[in-house]
């Protein structure tokens, strides 16, 4: 259903009565970011796929549009989002996933959520309805909207539909496992991604090490001879559910938990006891009770930065503080598109 | 040639020749400061050589320290500045401005770091592309973005334009393989954008200022994302005697869920000028080939060879060849990669477009493309990165009789526009620059035009980055828009 229309005419009113306005339709990612506020905004009825050309590789859907429907539409045609979105429960859609901006285990090897944006209608601060990038793979006409929009939790603007760069799903996929501690598991992941082997993920939850090939049936067959380790039945399963959903038993409790985004080969820090290592090291989650300070200056130390998932005060500082003259710009840009202020306020930062 | 129009011209409050040189003496030696007439000529153009502009003064600092003084020196007089890398940019992005510096970042040239444990190198932003690769190559890494002009071209030219080459289909843009930017912005202060991470907290500045064109600040240092050399790669050429048969067995590869390395198509004058030129053994009486090029483990490029083939005899190919070494295969690529120069031996001057179409459009755009060919009396020969859709149409003129270079420029933006009327986009990889300005207002809408300009103001308030490029005013485009409706009344032009 298109509901553009009525969405235009809601933030036209609310710019006029100056009322904040939080975007939502699954709320399967309401736990993410600062605490929303302002008057609920639904996009959910704005749903339905508008095109997709296997051919050319491209899906265009509202933003409401189920990401379930979408990965079974890709699916029949052997087709995936190679970015691996998280889901976080089955109503999640098109639009909060790009606005969150997440991606899953295939992201080092294949690219992330805003690697494979081409492009998106956008409902900015002031009603306006603009369209940017485009449904083609190449395409530097104006600066990339599309893109900046990722990740950015909905405070440039609502996110009508989206164009995104889809590839065929690989002919063979398996997964390798074997014993391994942390540190030994970092190097390892390091040295593989150096070399022309087709991984497509690696994990290590601290006592195991998994690995994940996909290709062409002949390469992933001659990379699993050589890497050696146990076929894991089910491997797809515990990509999905344990890694991607965080279904593994390190994510039970209540513990905050720490996202940290690491460059690959860095080594462990202080605070973390016991960590869970996705993305072939570069992505680290650890539970910790830590001041979220201390815990943002030690990830600047290793060139990496924080962010508090799940628990913890979600009124408080979120993500990795940003320095003086960058904040200065983030905040030129949200009145840019914004300027209000109407779009999730302070679900971001506190200041935009 | 017009150049940027009077009406375009952002209007500041100059600072002086003198003071500015005076300023400028302070912290740079004499042959690093270029004012004299002669000394500007190098610099008065890009690779769209037809637009010229001697600027008032060029800058060479050789640290990042004074890239920062010179911004501030230029901010404090509302200078505008127009940065630059080797030149060899086609859209006239590098075009100087009358009363603007142009800050050459040539010398700022050191690979500062090479990280094979991360696969990442840290480079100065005048860094030449191929360099990145060759210094890497030791660790068997490579820098994938491969521009056609990769021996020359800048890696901070290649973010000013998000450039991409032949292998954007599988290994992405320059926006896939950058991790991190360190930026001097307008007001002279350095930033940094990215992380040497995966993703990076906040907005994702990285995007935007990736295919920028100098508008939103001056890179001054890249830190890029390095690939294993793949094992093998292996190169099929296909002859076909009509371009829509071409076409569709595009389709049907990526179909099958093969994703090239590399997918070229090249149709019949382009063929011919690249064999007369470097004898690369394509067939001269084909209508269109293809080149497709996978890559990957051994095991993988032979399975997936031999299904290309297959695919290729069934679309109907009327030639199917596997190079049988690597010396075929780089004479197969040396024949498209030669294409541009191909043509330019052939007609005195050429005009190279940049349009980006869905790929099911193809056979339409071509054929479309031949009649305005044949309207204009302009032959055309046509380079497509077939893979992604990317269109280089060579317009073929002399410049030396009277009115055919602006005619040329007609037959260039008609065949933008009809790229942006089938649903693709008027420029791919090459930048919008001075020289696609107009279709811009074809492009987009007023208030989409609008939406860039705020951007720029949240990064450049002054409107001194690079004005008058990339985004037209509100002025040129109802202007444009007129004129359009005389010119274009008796075609199917899309509305803008």
């Amino acid at each position: 259903m298109n509901m553009e229309q009525s969405l235009q005419e809601r933030v036209i009113i609310a710019a006029a009565d100056h009322t904040p306005l939080n975007i939502s339709a699954g709320n399967t990612k309401a736990f993410l970011g600062r605490t929303p506020q302002g008057e609920p905004l639904d996009v959910s009825g704005h749903r339905g796929i508008l095109s997709y050309e296997p051919k050319e590789l491209v899906i265009t859907a509202r933003c409401g549009t189920p990401l379930r429907e979408i990965e079974a539409a890709l699916a029949e045609k052997g087709q995936m989002l190679p970015f691996e979105p998280p889901l976080f429960g089955n109503d999640a859609t098109l639009g909060g996933t790009i606005a969150a901006g997440l991606s899953g285990p295939r992201r080092p090897y294949a690219g992330s959520a805003r690697d494979f944006v081409l492009g998106a209608r956008v409902l900015n601060g002031k009603g306006e309805v603009l369209r940017f990038g485009g449904e083609v793979m190449k395409n530097v006409a104006g600066y990339d909207v599309s893109r900046l929009m990722t990740g950015a939790m909905g405070t440039l603007g609502v996110l009508l539909d989206i164009s995104l760069k889809v590839l065929p799903i690989p002919a063979c996929e398996l997964t390798l496992v074997s014993s391994s501690d942390t540190p030994s598991a970092i190097n390892r992941f390091n040295e593989l991604a150096a070399k022309p082997i087709p991984v497509s993920a690696a994990a290590c939850d601290g006592e195991r090490a998994y690995i994940r090939l996909s290709g062409a049936q002949t390469a992933v067959d001659a990379a699993s001879k050589l890497l050696g380790g146990d076929l894991l039945e089910e491997g797809d399963a515990f990509w999905q559910r344990r890694i991607r959903e965080q279904g593994h038993a390190f994510f039970e409790g209540n513990t905050p938990l720490w996202r940290l985004s690491v460059p690959p080969g860095a080594p462990g820090v202080s605070f973390q006891r016991k960590c869970l290592i996705d993305w072939g090291g570069a992505l680290r989650w650890v539970r910790s009770d830590k001041e979220a300070d201390e815990i943002f200056r030690s990830l600047a130390e290793i060139g990496g930065h924080a962010t508090l998932f799940r628990g913890g005060d979600r009124e408080g500082r979120i993500y990795q503080p940003l320095p003086g003259p960058l904040m200065t710009i983030h905040k030129r840009l949200k009145r840019a598109f914004d300027p209000q202020g109407l779009f999730n306020p302070g679900r971001l930062y506190a200041e935009l | 040639m017009s150049v940027t129009s009077s009406d375009d011209a952002v209007h500041h409050s100059i600072g002086s020749r003198a003071s500015l040189l005076a300023a400028f003496g302070e912290f740079l030696p004499d042959d690093a400061i270029l004012f004299e007439t002669e000394d500007l000529h190098p610099y008065e153009c890009d690779g769209l050589s037809a637009y010229r502009q001697l600027p008032m003064i060029v800058v060479l600092p050789r640290t990042v320290q004074e890239v920062q003084r010179v911004m501030r020196i230029c901010h404090k007089y509302k200078t505008p500045v127009v940065a630059r890398g080797t030149g060899t940019g086609l859209s006239g992005g590098a075009l100087p401005l009358a009363d603007g510096v142009v800050l050459s970042l040539a010398k700022l040239k050191s690979i500062l770091d090479i990280d094979p444990v991360n696969r990442t190198a840290r480079v100065q932003t005048g860094v030449r592309n191929l360099a990145i690769s060759e210094a890497v190559k030791p660790y068997g890494l490579y820098y994938a973005p491969d521009p056609s002009s990769q021996i020359a071209c800048t890696i901070g030219g290649n973010i000013a334009e998000n450039s991409g080459g032949v292998h954007c289909l599988k290994y992405g843009l320059t926006v896939h393989n950058v991790l991190r930017l360190q930026v001097v912005t307008v007001e002279g202060d350095l930033i940094t954008v990215g992380c040497e991470a995966l993703d990076a907290p906040g907005y994702d500045l990285l995007a935007l200022m990736i295919g920028s064109e100098g508008m939103l600040g001056v890179v001054v240092e890249v830190t890029v994302k390095l690939l294993p050399i793949p094992e093998r790669a292996q190169v099929v050429l296909a002859a076909f005697d009509d371009v829509e048969k071409a076409g569709t067995a595009v389709g049907e590869i990526i179909a099958a869920g093969i994703i090239p390395a590399g997918l070229e198509m090249m149709d019949g004058p382009a063929i011919q000028a690249a064999e007369d030129f470097v004898h690369a053994g394509y067939p001269t009486d084909a209508s269109a080939i293809l080149l497709c090029e996978v890559d990957g483990s051994n095991q993988e490029v032979s399975e997936h060879i031999l299904a290309v083939r297959e695919l290729l005899k069934r679309c109907g190919a009327t030639q199917v060849r596997t190079a049988a070494d690597e010396l075929e295969r780089l004479r197969f690529w040396q024949g498209r990669k030669s294409a541009f120069p191909a043509v330019g031996r052939i007609s005195p001057d050429y005009y190279c477009m940049d349009g980006t179409i869905p790929r099911r459009r193809l056979p339409e755009v071509l054929k479309r493309t031949a009649e305005l060919s044949k309207e204009y009396g302009l032959p055309v020969a046509n380079v497509f990165h077939a893979g992604d859709g990317n269109m280089h149409p060579l317009i073929l003129y002399n410049a030396n009789n009277p009115g055919e270079l602006e005619r040329t420029e007609e037959l260039g933006g008609r065949i933008l526009e009809l790229c942006v009327a089938v649903g693709g986009t008027i420029t791919g990889e090459h930048g919008v620059g001075i020289e696609k300005i107009n279709q811009m207002c074809v492009q987009f809408q007023p208030d989409e035009l609008e939406q860039f300009r705020a951007v720029k103001r949240a990064f450049d308030p002054d409107e001194l980055l690079n004005p008058g490029k990339g985004v037209p005013t509100p002025r040129r485009c109802s202007e444009y828009r007129t004129l359009g409706q005389h010119s274009h009344a008796q075609n199917e032009a899309p509305a803008p």
